[in-house]
C-alpha cells in the first residue's frame, strides 16, 4: 500500500537530517536563529534591550536582526533596565511576547523588582487571568578580570522563585534548543548565557528542533563518580574528567542545562550508580544550586552515598581585579581532580 | 468644558455612592476582623475613579496601586466579586489570591492593583506597548500615587514611553500623603505634574474633587493617545478621608484640614447638580440609594456564604504549565 512505503522513510528522515545537515557554528549564532526562527514564525515575539538593533548587540547575538525585522521589532533601549523590564512585562500581560535582553545579569539586578514582584507573580495573583510569557537572556558570571561588579551568576537567586523557570546553557546546541523552548513557553524564563562562551564552536542542527526546559543532559558517562555543573563550569568538569579517565577513573558529567524546574530525577539515577557527587558551580556557596542539590540527594539516595558530598563553588568573597584573584576565586580542573580522589579516597 | 450627558451625571452618582458604601463596609467589616491583611480605602478619591470611567472605552485597559478596589468597582468589577476577594473566597475577583490589594478583572480589561509603589508605572507603559505593538487604538490608564512620583521607575517610564510615543495616560493621584509623608516633605518639587514637562510630555494639574474636569482631562489625554500623539502626565489632586491602611493614626494631618475636604464631597456636589439641573427628582435619587445600599448589603451575604478555595489552589496559577514538577519535601 502506498502510506506502508512512505512510513519507513518518515522514520529514517530525521536520522538523516542530522546526519547530513548538522554544522558548526558558535553560540551567538546559535542564540540568534533561535530568535529568528521563533520571530519568523510568531508575529507577537520581538526583541528589546541596549544595543540590539543598531549597534547589532552589544556582543553581536542579535547581529542582522534590525534588518530582518525593522525598527518595529528589534528595539533598541536607553539604560533604563528598570524601566524597560517593566515594558515588557506590562506587554506580555496584554499579549505579546517580549524577549528582553540584558547587556549582563548584573545589571538586571537594576530590574529584579520586575522579575520577582512582577513577572513571576501576576499570573498567581490574577488567578490565572494575566500571564507573562515573557524571556530574559543575557550573560551571566565572571567574563576575565572585569572586577566585583560584573563578573556574578545569579541562577541560585532566580531558582529561588515560584513562577520563573531559570535556564543555563553550556553550549551551542543546547542554547538554540533552549531558547527556542523558553520563546514559546507560557511562563517567564530567565536565560543565562556566558560572555567568554559566544565564539565557542558546537555542532548545531540546521533544522529546527526544541529541547525540552527541565531536563538535565548526561554529556560523560561514567560509573565512578558523578558530577554535576552548568554553564561555563561544564568545561572545567569535562576537563577534569578527561584528566581523571587517564587515571582509569570515570566520572558522569551532568549538565542541569534547566536550574528551575531542576532534574533531580537524573542526578539521583547517576548517584545511585555512582554512590559519590562532587558539585562544580560559578556561584558564592552559600544557598547555591548545590545547597539545593545537596539536600536533595542526601534525602532521596542517603543508603547510596559512599562519601560526603562535595561541591567545589566560587571564594565566598567579591571577585578582585588581579589575575590571581580570578585564579584563586574560580574553580578549575585541578580542584574538581583534587575533590573527586577525595570521594574515592585515593 | 464638553458637554456632559445627564447619563454620565447619573452613572457617577452611581458609582460613587457604590464605590463609598462598599468601601465604608469593607472598613466596618474590617474592625470585624472579617478582611485581614492589608486594607486600603478609596473614600473621598471617588470622582477620580467615576470621571475617569466616563472618558473611556471599555476596552481600554486600567492598571493601579494597591488602593485598587474604587477603580475595579467604577469599571465594572461586581462589589459580590470584590467583597468576596477581601474575605479570600473562592468567587472572589481574583479567587481570594489577591485580597484587597489584588483586585484583576480581565473581562473588564482591569490590569490590577499593584502592590510595590510604583511598579506599575512601567507595567502600564508596557501594556500601551502591546496595544500599539498590536495596532488597536486602545488607551492605557495607568495610576499611581504622589508617593510613587518620588520612585525612579516613573522617569524611566516617562522618558520611555515619551520616546516612543504609547498610547497610555499617566495619572497621579495626589492625595497629598504617601502613607505619612506629605508632598512637601517628600520632594523639593511639589507641583508633581511639572515632572513630565522634564520629559516634554503634556501634563497638567487636575481638581479630582469633580468629576466633570476628571472626565474632561482624561477624555483630552485619551484623545491624543487614539491620535498616536503619545502619553500625558495628569496630577489629579483629591484627598483620601481615611487613613493611609486600616492602622494609621492620622498623626501627620489636622481634623481641620480632613473636614475642609468634605465640604468638596464629590458625591454631594454631583448629588446637587443634578437636582439643580433636573436630571433626577428626589425619589428617583432615593430610589438609586436603596438599590446601592441593597447590593452592598447583599455582596457581604455572598462573600459571608461563598466558599473558602480549596488549600491545593495554592499551587494552581503559579505557573501556565499544568504539570510543573513544585519541590514538595
Amino acid at each position: 500500500m502506498h502510506t506502508n512505503q512512505l512510513i519507513p522513510i518518515r522514520l529514517y528522515l530525521p536520522l538523516l537530517i542530522i546526519i547530513m545537515t548538522t554544522r558548526k557554528i558558535a553560540f551567538r549564532q546559535a542564540l540568534r536563529e533561535a530568535m529568528q526562527e521563533e520571530m519568523r514564525r510568531d508575529s507577537r515575539v520581538f526583541l528589546m534591550g541596549e544595543e540590539v538593533a543598531e549597534y547589532n548587540g552589544a556582543y553581536k547575538v542579535s547581529q542582522g536582526m534590525l534588518d530582518e525585522f525593522g525598527a518595529k521589532r528589534v528595539i533598541d533601549t536607553p539604560i533604563s533596565e528598570l524601566g524597560f523590564a517593566a515594558v515588557g512585562v506590562g506587554a506580555a500581560m496584554n499579549g505579546v511576547r517580549p524577549i528582553v535582553e540584558f547587556m549582563t545579569w548584573n545589571f538586571a539586578l537594576l530590574a529584579i523588582d520586575q522579575i520577582v514582584n512582577s513577572a513571576a507573580k501576576t499570573l498567581s495573583m490574577s488567578a490565572g487571568q494575566f500571564g507573562c510569557p515573557i524571556v530574559f537572556r543575557g550573560p551571566s558570571a565572571s567574563a576575565g578580570q572585569l572586577g566585583a561588579q560584573h563578573s556574578q551568576a545569579f541562577e541560585n537567586w532566580y531558582a529561588n522563585v515560584p513562577g520563573l523557570k531559570v535556564i543555563s546553557v553550556s553550549n551551542p546546541y543546547d542554547a538554540k534548543g533552549l531558547l527556542k523552548s523558553a520563546i514559546i513557553d507560557d511562563d517567564p524564563v530567565v536565560f543565562m548565557e556566558s560572555e567568554v562562551m559566544y565564539g565557542d564552536m558546537g555542532d548545531v542542527p540546521e533544522e529546527e528542533y526544541y529541547i525540552p526546559i527541565g531536563k538535565a543532559d548526561i554529556r560523560r558517562e561514567g560509573t565512578d563518580v558523578t558530577i554535576v555543573s552548568f554553564n561555563k563550569m561544564m568545561k572545567v568538569a569535562l576537563a577534569a574528567a578527561d584528566e581523571l579517565a587517564k587515571d582509569g577513573i570515570e566520572a558522569e558529567v551532568i549538565d542541569l542545562r534547566t536550574i528551575r524546574p531542576l532534574d533531580h530525577e537524573t542526578i539521583i539515577r547517576s548517584v545511585m550508580k555512582t554512590n559519590r557527587l562532587v558539585i562544580v558551580e560559578e556561584a558564592w556557596p552559600f544557598g547555591s544550586v548545590s545547597t539545593e542539590i545537596t539536600y536533595r540527594v542526601q534525602k532521596d539516595a542517603f543508603d547510596y552515598l559512599d562519601a560526603p558530598i562535595r561541591r567545589i563553588t566560587t571564594a565566598d568573597t567579591s571577585l578582585s581585579y588581579s589575575s590571581v584573584f580570578v585564579e584563586a576565586f574560580l574553580p578549575n580542573p585541578a580542584r574538581v581532580i583534587q575533590c573527586v580522589r577525595e570521594v574515592l579516597y585515593k | 468644558m464638553a458637554k456632559v450627558s445627564k447619563e454620565s451625571y447619573l452613572f457617577w452618582y452611581e458609582t460613587m455612592l457604590r464605590i463609598r458604601r462598599f468601601e465604608e463596609k469593607a472598613g466596618q467589616l474590617y474592625g470585624m476582623q472579617k478582611i485581614r491583611g492589608f486594607c486600603h480605602l478609596y473614600i473621598g478619591q471617588e470622582a477620580v475613579a467615576a470621571g475617569t470611567i466616563t472618558a473611556l472605552k471599555h476596552e481600554d485597559p486600567i492598571i493601579t496601586a494597591y488602593r485598587d478596589h474604587g477603580l475595579a468597582i467604577a469599571r465594572g468589577t461586581s462589589c459580590n466579586a470584590a467583597m468576596a476577594e477581601l474575605y479570600g473566597k473562592a468567587t472572589g475577583c481574583s479567587k481570594g489570591k489577591g485580597g484587597s490589594m489584588h483586585f484583576f478583572d480581565k473581562d473588564n480589561y482591569f490590569f490590577g492593583g499593584h502592590g510595590i509603589v510604583g511598579a506599575q508605572i512601567g507595567l502600564g507603559a508596557g501594556i500601551a506597548f502591546a496595544e500599539k505593538y498590536k495596532g488597536t487604538d486602545n488607551v492605557c490608564i495607568c495610576f499611581f500615587g504622589d508617593g510613587a512620583a518620588r520612585q525612579g521607575m516613573l522617569h524611566e517610564t516617562f522618558n520611555l514611553a515619551m520616546m516612543w510615543k504609547l498610547p497610555v495616560i499617566f495619572v497621579c493621584e495626589n492625595n497629598f500623603y504617601a502613607m505619612g509623608t506629605s508632598v512637601e516633605r517628600s520632594s523639593n518639587v511639589t507641583e508633581i505634574y511639572r515632572l513630565g514637562e522634564a520629559y516634554d510630555m503634556p501634563s497638567k494639574s487636575v481638581d479630582g474633587m469633580k468629576c466633570e474636569t476628571v472626565h474632561d482631562a482624561v477624555a483630552e489625554a485619551a484623545e491624543r493617545a487614539r491620535k498616536g500623539d503619545g502619553p500625558t502626565f495628569l496630577e489629579i489632586k483629591t484627598y483620601r478621608y481615611k487613613g493611609h491602611s486600616m492602622s494609621d493614626p492620622q498623626k501627620y494631618r489636622t481634623k481641620e484640614e480632613v473636614e475642609e475636604y468634605k465640604q468638596k464631597d464629590p458625591i454631594e456636589t454631583t448629588l446637587s447638580t443634578i437636582l439643580k439641573k433636573k436630571y433626577a427628582t428626589e425619589a428617583e435619587i432615593e430610589a438609586i440609594n436603596e438599590r446601592i445600599q441593597k447590593e452592598v448589603d447583599d455582596c457581604v451575604t455572598f462573600a459571608e456564604e461563598s466558599p473558602y478555595p480549596d488549600a491545593s489552589e495554592l499551587y494552581t496559577d503559579n505557573y501556565v504549565q499544568s504539570d510543573y514538577p513544585f519541590i514538595i519535601d
